[in-house]
Parts: C-alpha cells; sequence; structure tokens
C-alpha cells in the first residue's frame, strides 16, 4: 500500500463529485450528463481497487473489471438512444424529452 | 515516490476532470477526459493492479471514449455555440449538492481506518483464478448482458 486508504477514497469522493455536478448541470446536452455518469463509474472503480490492494484480495479487480463492462454496455445502448431522439427531435437537451410516449 | 508519484497523478486526474465538466466545447471535454483517464490508468496501476490499468486505456480511454467522440461528430453536435454552457445560477445548486456529498465522505474517510494492511502481492494469476473460478457466474451474467445490450443498440438504430 504506497498511500493511506483514506487518501485514495478522498481521490474518489473528488471524482465522484465532480461526476455529480456534472450530471446535474449538464442539462443541455446529454452526451456531458452520461460523460458525467462515467466520472462516477470510474470513482466507484478506484475505491474497488484501493479496497483490493489494501487487503491483498483481487475480489476488487474482479469487480472493477464487471464495472467496465456495464459501463461499456450501458454507453453503447445510451448513445444508441441519443441517436435515435436525435434523429427524432432533432436536439439533444435533456428537456425536450419530457414524454414517453411515440 | 511511489507515494508522490500518486499524489501528482490524483492532481492530474482532477485538473483533468474539471476541466472536462466546466469545457464549452463537447470535444475538448472529450480530450481532457482521456487525459484524466490514463493518470487514473496510472494510479490503478501504482495499487498494484495492472490489468485493470490495461483495460482502463483500452476499453476506457481507448473504445468508450472514442464511441462518445463517434456520435458527437455523427451528430456535428461539435459547435459550442449550439449547446452553450449552463449560466453560472445553474452552477449554484448542483455544486452545493456535490459539495455536501465531498464532505459527508471525506468525514468517514478521514476517520483512522484501525484494519491493518495486509501485504499480499495480486499477481495476475490470482485474479484470474477469481475471476473464472469464484466469479464464474458473474462473467455469464455480464457476458448475457453485453448481450442484451447489442441486441438493443441494433434494435434502436435500425432504419424504420
Amino acid at each position: 500500500m504506497i498511500v493511506p486508504l483514506e487518501h485514495i477514497i478522498a481521490l474518489a469522493a473528488i471524482l465522484f463529485s465532480l461526476g455529480l455536478v456534472c450530471t446535474l448541470v449538464w442539462r443541455s446536452n446529454v452526451i456531458m450528463l452520461l460523460i458525467g455518469i462515467e466520472i462516477m463509474l470510474n470513482a466507484a472503480m478506484l475505491v474497488f481497487v484501493g479496497g483490493s490492494s489494501k487487503w491483498g484480495m483481487p475480489d476488487g479487480q474482479v469487480f472493477a473489471l464487471m464495472i467496465m463492462a456495464m459501463t461499456s454496455a450501458e454507453v453503447s445502448l445510451a448513445l444508441a438512444l441519443v441517436v435515435y431522439l436525435h434523429r427524432r427531435r432533432n436536439t439533444v437537451d435533456v428537456d425536450e424529452f419530457r414524454e414517453l410516449r411515440d | 515516490m511511489e507515494a508522490t508519484l500518486f499524489y501528482i497523478l490524483a492532481v492530474v486526474t482532477i485538473i483533468g476532470t474539471v476541466m472536462a465538466i466546466t469545457e464549452k466545447h463537447p470535444v475538448h471535454a472529450i480530450v481532457y477526459l482521456v487525459t484524466s483517464f490514463f493518470s487514473l490508468a496510472m494510479i490503478f496501476f501504482l495499487l498494484a493492479a495492472p490489468l485493470i490499468a490495461m483495460f482502463e486505456v483500452i476499453i476506457y480511454a481507448g473504445a468508450v471514449m472514442v464511441l462518445f467522440m463517434f456520435v458527437i461528430m455523427m451528430l456535428d453536435l461539435g459547435r459550442p455555440s449550439e449547446a452553450g454552457l449552463p449560466g453560472v445560477r445553474q452552477w449554484i445548486l448542483p455544486s452545493v449538492l456535490g459539495g455536501i456529498i465531498l464532505l459527508s465522505i471525506m468525514a468517514v474517510a478521514v476517520r483512522h481506518f484501525s484494519a491493518p494492511d495486509t501485504h499480499g502481492i495480486i499477481s495476475i494469476t490470482d485474479f484470474s483464478v477469481t475471476l473464472f473460478r469464484k466469479y464464474g457466474i458473474a462473467i455469464e451474467i455480464i457476458s448475457m448482458q453485453l448481450l442484451f445490450a447489442v441486441v438493443g443498440a441494433l434494435y434502436l438504430g435500425r432504419k424504420r
């Protein structure tokens, strides 16, 4: 363990808050909102890897890999939705996508 | 020396992320985020997770961010005038909420952990054995999830 676990968790907390602020602020662009979700998931991965390094167990790294696979599935679906909505409404503003009916 | 490198990389990660979320131009935001992910991959390497560091570079910085870039260029969202930066008033409440969450996590994190360090070195062999023996069912589930994502993306992207 090169640094105390508290510092790793502090870095992850800062990254998580930045991702949360990005998600809350960027309602005018759904792509920036998805980037905020990416930043938050990266912070979660950092906590998993830090815990795995502290306790010497590989389980945390396994779950970081799971988060990565989950993120790639989520991003591919979300970007397909963005392309679909942009084709229908010609905008990426989240406030424009209020109704679910087609 | 490694600890110093960790703090330098942490500062690079935070600056890259801050620049990414305040950048008006989406393409510049993606490039800043790739920088931040590269330094995060280096942090993973320092935390004895070389495989995760590699996947971070290959999957996140390589595949996911290029997918974002591809969609931005395909939909022609690269012009900053189209999707302007949110005003200062829109930043206040999210910053307060994020600050509250940051402070609450910090308050828990700075309390000293009593658990001692275990100095086990995690080799890639340990990682692979855990991945395919202990969590083999999770691999199956995650592969099915990726298949569903492919089917969903094909359904959403079809011509009508």
